[in-house]
């Protein structure tokens, strides 16, 4: 146990213990989402506010099941609808909910970096549930979860991630996670997807996909986030989909038991053949949902346990927190 | 079938050379150079005459879809084969554009009329109106060879930065037109004393320069295959020049009427001399001879625009702009080498070689291996142009009338015959 931070803000601060601690204790998490009664009291007593100024529901209901099942009270703010159409700045809505004492703040975002300019006004611990193109570790966690329970091991992988990599936070904690946990990385796709100075991140940058699957251990599909664009990245579904939509033919080029991820929700048929997704010998999907909800608990109770001893430790210096 | 070229003034741009020479032709490809003529060969006779590599004109329009009446690609191969243009490159800028792979599949399927070959560029963006770029994957898949939106310039820096970035990664070429929009919009003169003093509406030759300062700045930014189609002004020459130096992927054309005729050819208000972009002033037109001397600019074309007579018969501002020029531009090209400003290899280097090395066409060049695609020519043979002898159907051309010299004796593609 050796993840001593406030804050999950992203993967980049994390160090490989930090990363391998989470997910070894995420492991025991899987095990009791097994079983009937899923009740643990990591959290018992503790407020747990979900703030999502970007509509979601995957991501919000596992972090919200995952704070019910370690006892927390959990309450859901949807930002998207609320102050914010007020005109309420997003400091004021910080100093709002500070004033509320929640010990747990959940935080999505459009921008990137509002989440950590949240976190240096508040009184709790913040966890970055994405913002805007910057990062969303709790997804890089899950997806090291699903590869290491899958794999049997998240070092010396050759890990190609496929699609709209300039948009996505997700491919972002991932190549940073993955980097550290010392995994060869190749990003593949549409030139007008791919970030500017992409080689320099330390990753392999490929334009085709079929050198970029080659030997591949783990393909890693990002989904098109038509959201994010503001028109002309691709001239159409169908040339994407021919050139960097995942299909049978063009998985046969990575190795015969490379598994097949999508952080959902997926466009089938746009970036990956629906038979693919579906396919049980190949594809994880569904196993990245289920690791989703333990690698959420895993890390609030750490930040949780994290809190107390602060608290525990201002506390005995006199100091009320 | 074997061919024998025989006592031929071979013409070879590659290597920069002018001498006698024979060439051996079989299956439609040149197999031997200065060898002797094998067994059961045909024989053809040059006389002297020259045999070059067959002309590769970037940037024919064709009236197919929309303006059969204009040209279509039985009447403009007709052209090609008897100017000696062994290659069409097709612009897209048709009624409505190619800018589909349904689109380019029916321009290909109606090419087959042509004797010669026959190359399609794609419009870069869809209906060329500048806003999304075209199915380029698709399209590159398909056969066509470049990407462009001809005279309508995308003014949109960011759409053009897309497309840039989006044909890098396919290794695409963009084939731009460096101009101001805004400020080329309604020019029908370059500005100057003779657009001033018959009232033209006219447009710096600063224009030019603006426009291509542009498109190498996204160019520099997205690391882009480009190719400036027309670069018409002295101006223009000092950034297409550091562009290279700094490694840049970027060439540039130019029409032959700007390299033979200057802003003074329109003379009283003709329209046959109505260009996009406008005739230039002379020492522009000077420093653009030299400069494809020199090899900054690297492809001379036609710009083969047919226009029918009610186009033209306007008010000179009103009137459509460009000529046609399959069948007159080499008697132009040929103006050049009579005045001496350019070489016959020099000549053939930016009409053949250098436009098929852009498009990555195996043609252009006479050497073994290349395809037999040749024009046999004299050089010399005075002529008057009479515009209504030209095979294309429509026949808008400046030089009715002018006093000319060459005459295309046999244009041959793939090793076959395809005029004289």
């Amino acid at each position: 146990m050796t993840f001593r931070a406030r804050h999950l803000l992203g993967i980049e601060p994390l160090s490989p213990t930090d990363i391998t601690s989470i997910l070894d204790l995420a492991e025991s998490y899987v095990d009791l989402n097994r079983r009937t009664i899923k009740h643990a009291d990591a959290l018992q007593g503790m407020t747990q506010i979900n703030m999502f100024f970007e509509n979601s529901t995957r991501t919000q209901s596992s972090f919200e099941l995952a704070g019910k099942r370690l006892g927390a009270d959990v309450m859901n703010m949807a930002m998207a609808q609320s102050s914010v159409k007020k005109g309420e700045t997003l400091i004021d809505t910080a100093l709002t909910l500070n004033a509320m004492h929640p010990d747990l703040l959940v935080v999505r975002h459009p921008q990137s970096g509002a989440v950590n300019l949240l976190a240096e006004k508040v009184n709790c611990a913040v966890l970055n549930a994405g913002d805007g193109r910057h990062e969303h570790p709790t997804q890089a966690l899950l997806d090291a979860l699903t590869i290491r329970r899958s794999k049997g091991r998240l070092h010396r992988l050759t890990v190609a991630i496929c699609g709209d990599i300039v948009h996505s936070r997700v491919a972002r904690s991932n190549l940073i996670l993955l980097g550290k946990m010392e995994n060869r990385v190749r990003l593949c796709g549409p030139a007008t997807l791919m970030p500017a100075g992409a080689g320099d991140l330390g990753v392999e940058v490929y334009q085709d996909m079929r050198e970029a699957l080659d030997g591949a251990d783990v393909v890693m599909m990002l989904r098109l986030q038509k959201e994010r664009m503001d028109g002309g990245f691709i001239p159409s579904e169908r040339e994407y989909y021919h050139r960097w939509g995942l299909d049978a033919e063009k998985l046969s080029h990575a190795k015969p038991d490379a598994i097949v991820m999508h952080p959902g929700p997926m466009n089938r048929g746009v970036e990956i053949d629906g038979t693919i997704a579906d396919d049980i010998n190949r594809s994880v999907i569904q196993d990245q949902v289920e690791m989703g909800v333990a690698v959420r608990m895993a890390a609030m109770d750490m930040l949780a346990r994290n809190l107390r001893a602060e608290r525990g430790a201002r506390a005995s210096e006199g100091v009320y927190v | 079938m074997i061919l024998h070229f025989d006592n031929a003034r071979l013409i070879d741009p590659e290597a920069g050379s002018d001498m006698p020479g024979r060439l051996t032709v079989r299956d439609g490809r040149i197999i031997a150079r200065d060898a002797d003529s094998p067994e059961g060969a045909e024989i053809i006779d040059c006389a002297g005459r020259c045999l070059a590599p067959g002309i590769v004109d970037w940037g024919v329009k064709v009236g197919e879809p929309g303006e059969r009446h204009k040209e279509s690609y039985a009447s403009a191969g007709r052209a090609a084969a008897a100017g000696g243009v062994t290659s069409m490159v097709i612009r897209p800028d048709t009624m409505p554009p190619v800018d589909s792979p349904e689109s380019l599949d029916f321009v290909v399927k109606r090419a087959a009329d042509a004797p010669v070959r026959v190359r399609h560029m794609s419009a870069l963006t869809k209906a060329r109106e500048g806003r999304e770029m075209v199915e380029m994957a698709f399209l590159q898949d398909a056969g066509a060879v470049a990407f462009t939106d001809g005279v309508r310039v995308v003014s949109d820096t960011r759409v053009l930065t897309r497309c840039m970035t989006y044909a890098r990664g396919l290794d695409a070429l963009i084939v731009g037109h460096p101009q101001e929009p805004v400020l080329s919009r309604g020019a029908a003169a370059t500005k100057g004393k003779f657009a001033s003093l018959y009232g033209i509406p006219d447009v710096s030759p600063l224009a030019e320069l603006m426009g291509l300062q542009r498109d190498l700045a996204l160019v520099e930014m997205t690391r882009a295959r480009y190719h400036a189609d027309q670069i018409t002004t002295a101006a223009a020459l000092p950034p297409l020049r550091r562009a290279r130096a700094a490694g840049m992927d970027v060439t540039a054309g130019i029409s032959i009427h700007h390299l033979t005729l200057n802003e003074f050819d329109v003379g009283d208000y003709r329209t046959f001399f109505r260009f996009t972009p406008p005739l230039r002033a002379e020492d522009d037109r000077l420093a653009m001879v030299q400069a494809v001397a020199d090899g900054e600019i690297d492809v001379i074309a036609s710009f083969h625009t047919p226009q029918d007579e009610e186009s033209k018969r306007l008010p000179f501002a009103e009137a459509a702009p460009g000529a046609v020029g399959l069948q007159t531009l080499l008697p132009a090209a040929l103006r050049l080498y009579h005045q001496g400003g350019l070489t016959l290899p020099q000549l053939f280097r930016a009409m053949s070689f250098n436009p098929a090395q852009r498009l990555g066409l195996d043609e252009g060049r006479v050497a073994v291996g290349a395809p037999a695609d040749l024009v046999l020519f004299d050089p010399d043979t005075p002529f008057i142009m009479d515009r209504f002898k030209l095979e294309s159907k429509s026949k808008n051309t400046p030089f009715d009338e002018a006093r000319m010299q060459g005459k295309v004796i046999g244009t041959w593609v793939g090793g076959a015959r395809v005029f004289g």
